[in-house]
């Protein structure tokens, strides 16, 4: 029994290194996609907006396959093209963190762009009146009060972004929902009702993180409310 | 791109087939998981900590884990325990978890079932308080104001949110393409893309299918909204 659930909890480190990394990726996207949303420009805001809604119209499986499974032949017509005949291969890894991130990149912009709108515009323009450049207006006003408008759907972004990256065993990937399930068939003769139990165990594992984050997000909330009027006492 | 493949009638014929497998999947789920979610909303808005708690429990759980997790449980895990296989020949009871579909269905249904319960509470928490008092001070039992007053206006209220539930949920009907021999949108992909070796060609018309399926829904929401949320829409200035 015991080599089973080590192998699914080493898993579960794979889980918290595809959830980050994506993550990583969502947000830079997510924080490109915003500032495009709002820059003005006709180019920017069709295609940050067309990047939103054909995302967000697409099940996260399918993208994820497409980027698997085309992506790599796409990649290597291009390189052919190029004139680099040595084909590529993309890892499962890599594809899943890059898709993960592509998807929830399309949230964080919605979240990021909210965030942005819900800053009083004056203190943008006081900034600008007091001769900042628009990266030090962004780096010293918008951003800091960004974080905590933000905070709420980053969190519910990150949750849902985290129980996705099951979707990866689905590439191939030794996570922690394949460790679970081929445990399950491996030890079905030794232990009773194997599958459901390591199954079980990969789902109580991913319970256990998602409370330890929405622990840890509701701290950060507080610590960046501090000063805010509260609503409730 | 190679799209004339996909338009030949065999694979045309397997896509319509794996739409109409996810859209039964989704009405199937909607319509079981809403059932049970209308009492089990009652029951999380409850002053009962004994009745609040277990759902409470519940949503967390089936909130807090993967779907794919969830569908492998049931299938894998359940369908696969000897006090189920032994029972399933002769027991009408047990028979589903023989059958994909009924796993996969029921997987889904606890799922939106789950957050569907969390939304209507949180709508039911927001009735104006004004609604109830004077329903109550019309001599409406706790129970006929709850049936007539508190749940028609919890319903309404929680449209819109409902309506990111039902695109979710078509989307998560993709995850039943996991489970061996079941053939929706995705699962017709996936065949068409290990015979042709075509993954361009395939997953892309089964994202197109997805995003006029998506496009039609919320269309047919904002026209629900339309009707049923009309009274709490500004009023046009005569």
């Amino acid at each position: 029994m015991t080599p089973y659930i080590l192998s699914i909890l080493q898993g579960s480190l794979l889980v918290i290194q595809v959830g980050l990394a994506s993550l990583l990726v969502a947000v830079v996207l997510g924080m490109a996609g915003a500032l495009a949303k709002l820059s003005g420009r006709r180019v920017a805001v069709w295609s940050a907006s067309a990047y939103a809604n054909v995302i967000r119209g697409i099940p996260d499986l399918v993208l994820m396959l497409l980027l698997f499974y085309g992506g790599q032949i796409g990649l290597n017509h291009v390189l052919e093209w190029l004139g680099y005949l040595e084909p590529i291969e993309i890892d499962p890894f890599t594809s899943g963190v890059l898709t993960i991130g592509f998807i929830y990149g399309a949230y964080m912009t919605e979240t990021f762009r909210g965030a942005i709108l819900a800053i009083p515009k004056g203190q943008m323009e006081a900034g600008m009146a007091f001769g900042m450049r628009p990266w030090q207006v962004f780096w010293r006003i918008t951003l800091p009060q960004m974080v905590r408008l933000a905070l709420p759907g980053f969190t519910n972004n990150w949750l849902v972004l985290m129980k996705s990256t099951a979707l990866v065993s689905l590439l191939g990937l030794q996570d922690m929902t394949y460790l679970a399930k081929q445990a399950g068939a491996a030890a079905r003769g030794e232990i009773a009702n194997a599958p459901l139990l390591f199954l079980a165990f990969a789902g109580f594992l991913y319970l256990v993180m998602t409370s330890l984050s929405m622990w840890a997000l509701g701290w950060v909330e507080k610590k960046y409310s501090q000063g805010e009027a509260q609503e409730h006492g | 791109m190679e799209f004339d493949v996909i338009l030949q009638p065999e694979n045309l014929a397997l896509f319509w087939t794996g739409t109409l497998n996810s859209l039964a999947l989704l009405l199937v789920s909607l319509v079981l998981g809403g059932l049970f979610s209308l009492p089990l909303a009652v029951a999380r808005t409850s002053r009962h900590l004994w009745l609040r708690k277990p759902v409470w429990l519940f949503t967390y759980v089936l909130r807090g884990t993967p779907l794919l997790i969830q569908v492998y449980l049931i299938y894998y895990g359940l369908g696969q325990m000897e006090f189920i296989q032994a029972r399933w020949d002769d027991s009408l009871l047990w028979r589903g978890f023989k059958e994909p579909f009924f796993c996969a269905a029921l997987a889904f249904s606890l799922n939106t079932c789950a957050y569907t319960t969390e939304l209507l509470a949180g709508s039911m928490r927001h009735v104006p308080p004004g609604e109830i008092e004077a329903a109550r001070a019309c001599g409406m039992s706790r129970w006929t104001c709850l049936r007539r007053v508190v749940m028609p206006s919890a319903m309404r209220r929680s449209l819109p949110g409902y309506s990111n539930e039902v695109i979710m949920m078509l989307h998560s009907t993709s995850l039943a393409s996991a489970v061996p021999a079941l053939l929706d949108i995705t699962g017709a992909a996936r065949s068409i893309y290990s015979e042709f070796y075509l993954p361009f060609e395939a997953f892309m018309s089964a994202g197109l299918i997805y995003l006029v399926l998506t496009l039609v829904m919320v269309l047919l929401f904002r026209q629900a909204e339309k009707h049923w949320l009309a009274h709490l829409r500004p009023r046009p200035s005569a």
